[in-house]
């Protein structure tokens, strides 16, 4: 059984109270670090992940490289991106990066969900979603800025990684994290984990020769709590997609929490209108018809249809 | 003559023979079995696709609409047929209504004059209003452009994984918007129907207005029904009893 202190929800989608035991407790953020420097692409992580998970079995497929599957799948919530890139003088780098969800601090999963309690955040920073109340609306893939969400269509819900929530809470560290063989994966404090992709990235810089190494840790959604270490933090869309700055769409933030409420009362405000109207005008009542004065000729119409 | 452009033309179909229209002495046919059945059919669905989007619109309402539906997912997954089934009766009344619909200077000029049909400034309509008076025409052609806007930016989100999520969350807005408008209309749609404007109801419930009706809300129309201009016999009228101008 997890320890609820663990996983204390401090946000949930679409929920319009307060959360119960929200801030209670002082809990530690945690954080996945992930150096691509050091990842040989085992693809351990990836078959820990459906290990742990029981998740039914995926195809693979071959595209003459690496790549046992073009993207992450509702059965399938990490996957490693090898990307062939060059150098500007020419020379080759065969990048490869652990793809899985982000655990965005401010999470635009949560943001666009409109399902009360589909999605929460723990107060850890693990971003969770609750299937029994997923309606399948997937306004969730299109608030998150990594694609990281996937749709099951035989069960109508939305399924992507948990951070191992369950091993979490019960005091273990995520699957992919054991199976590692490099130990290019670390699990800790989100304040740890910082320090130690700093001084990673600055032993990259003096002693490896990466003169841009840094840690990916993007500050337009209020940071993440899986960072990468990378070789080059300038060109972060040359390891398979990950955007340099990733953001929610404003339908998602901006029209969703302040115009959506106004909009709603403005059209409410037709209603007012209406009985107001009642009541200042009243209403129109048919008038007497005029007075028959001349003989015309019989009425066109008027018959049954 | 512009007003009898604005009449409206029916052939009896399948579903008109399915039901009667009696018109009673002193009423005038207003509209047959074909045109009630559809504008309750898409009144159901309107109402089913309001109440079950509503559930999805606001957090703070999703608890009390959801339910309604049988569940969120529930929900979700009946809007869209309820939204295609508005569209799909509609879209017959549009057809069913393409004539009388049609816009005219008299509208605009109508439409200027807006003031005055709130504030009943006159008791009856101006003389050139027929089948449908301007505010008619133009709820309806907001109707026709919302429900373009709900089917593509609709199909839009029902199906995210073909469009995008870039095209998903501008639909996401759009959707709304329509639907804000349209629930704004609906209001002035109902209170107009019956509280606004007595004895306007039964023209799709039973089919027929009263000739006072007529004469007061679309003198033009009354007057291709009846062969009477309502105004000159007004003027006749007052002459006899006044004695003229």
């Amino acid at each position: 059984m997890a320890d609820r202190k663990l996983l204390q929800i401090q946000q949930m989608s679409a929920h319009p109270g307060p959360i119960a035991g929200q801030g209670m407790a002082r809990v530690e953020e945690l954080c996945k670090l992930i150096d691509t420097t050091t990842c040989i692409g085992c693809k351990a992580c990836e078959v820990a992940c459906v290990e742990w998970n029981d998740m039914p079995f995926q195809p693979t497929m071959f595209d003459n490289t690496y790549q046992t599957m073009p993207d992450t799948n509702w059965n399938y919530w990490n996957l490693i991106k090898f990307n062939e890139s060059q150098h500007s003088d020419g020379s080759f780098a065969w990048l490869m990066r652990k793809h899985q969800c982000m655990h965005c601090e401010d999470p635009g999963c949560l943001r666009a969900c409109p399902a009360d309690g589909a999605i929460v955040q723990y107060a850890n920073g693990i971003v969770d979603f609750q299937q029994e109340n997923c309606i399948g609306c997937q306004f969730c893939v299109s608030g998150c800025p990594f694609n990281v969400p996937k749709f099951n269509p035989s069960t109508k819900k939305v399924y992507k990684c948990t951070l191992c929530s369950d091993r979490v809470g019960a005091g273990l560290e995520p699957a992919c994290i054991k199976s590692c063989p490099t130990g290019c994966l670390h699990f800790g404090t989100k304040e740890d984990m910082k320090f130690l992709a700093e001084k990673r990235a600055t032993q990259l810089r003096d002693v490896s020769g990466f003169k841009e190494a840094g840690v990916y840790d993007p500050e337009t959604i209020g940071g993440t709590h899986v960072i990468y270490v990378l070789h080059n933090i300038n060109e972060p869309e040359k390891y398979g997609n990950l955007p340099a700055k990733p953001r929610i769409p404003l339908a998602f933030t901006v029209w969703k929490d302040i115009f959506k409420p106004i909009g709603l009362i403005g059209a409410m405000l037709g209603f007012v209108g209406v009985v107001m109207h009642y009541v200042f005008e009243g209403p129109r009542r048919a008038q007497p018809e005029p007075p028959v004065t001349r003989i015309d000729p019989p009425p066109a119409a008027g018959k049954e249809n | 003559m512009a007003t009898s452009a604005n009449e409206y033309h029916h052939q009896p179909n399948a579903i008109d023979r399915l039901g009667r229209t009696v018109v009673y002495a002193g009423e005038l046919l207003r509209h047959p079995v074909y045109t009630r059945f559809l504008h309750w059919m898409y009144g159901i669905f309107f109402f089913l696709a309001l109440l079950s989007g509503f559930g999805i619109y606001a957090p703070w309402i999703f608890r009390f609409f959801t339910p309604v539906f049988g569940g969120g997912a529930l929900t979700r997954l009946l809007h869209p047929w309820f939204g295609l089934a508005f569209v799909f009766f509609f879209g017959l009344q549009c057809v069913n209504w393409l004539g009388v619909m049609r816009w005219t200077p008299d509208d605009t000029a109508w439409m200027k004059n807006i003031q005055s049909y709130v504030t009943h400034k006159e008791d009856m309509e101006p003389a050139n209003v027929a089948f449908y008076n301007a505010g008619q025409k133009a709820q309806f052609w907001e109707i026709v452009a919302g429900c373009i806007a709900y089917v593509i930016t609709g199909f839009i989100m029902w199906f995210p994984e073909i469009f995008g999520r870039v095209l998903v969350s501008i639909s996401y807005v759009i959707h709304d918007i329509s639907a804000l408008i349209m629930l704004f209309g609906i209001f002035f749609h109902v209170y107009l129907s019956t509280f606004g404007e007595p004895g306007t109801i039964q023209a799709m419930t039973r089919g027929t207005v009263s000739k006072e009706w007529a004469w007061t809300h679309h003198p033009a129309w009354y007057k291709d029904m009846t062969g009477r201009d309502p105004y000159k016999d007004m003027e006749a009228e007052r002459d006899r009893l006044y004695g003229g101008k």
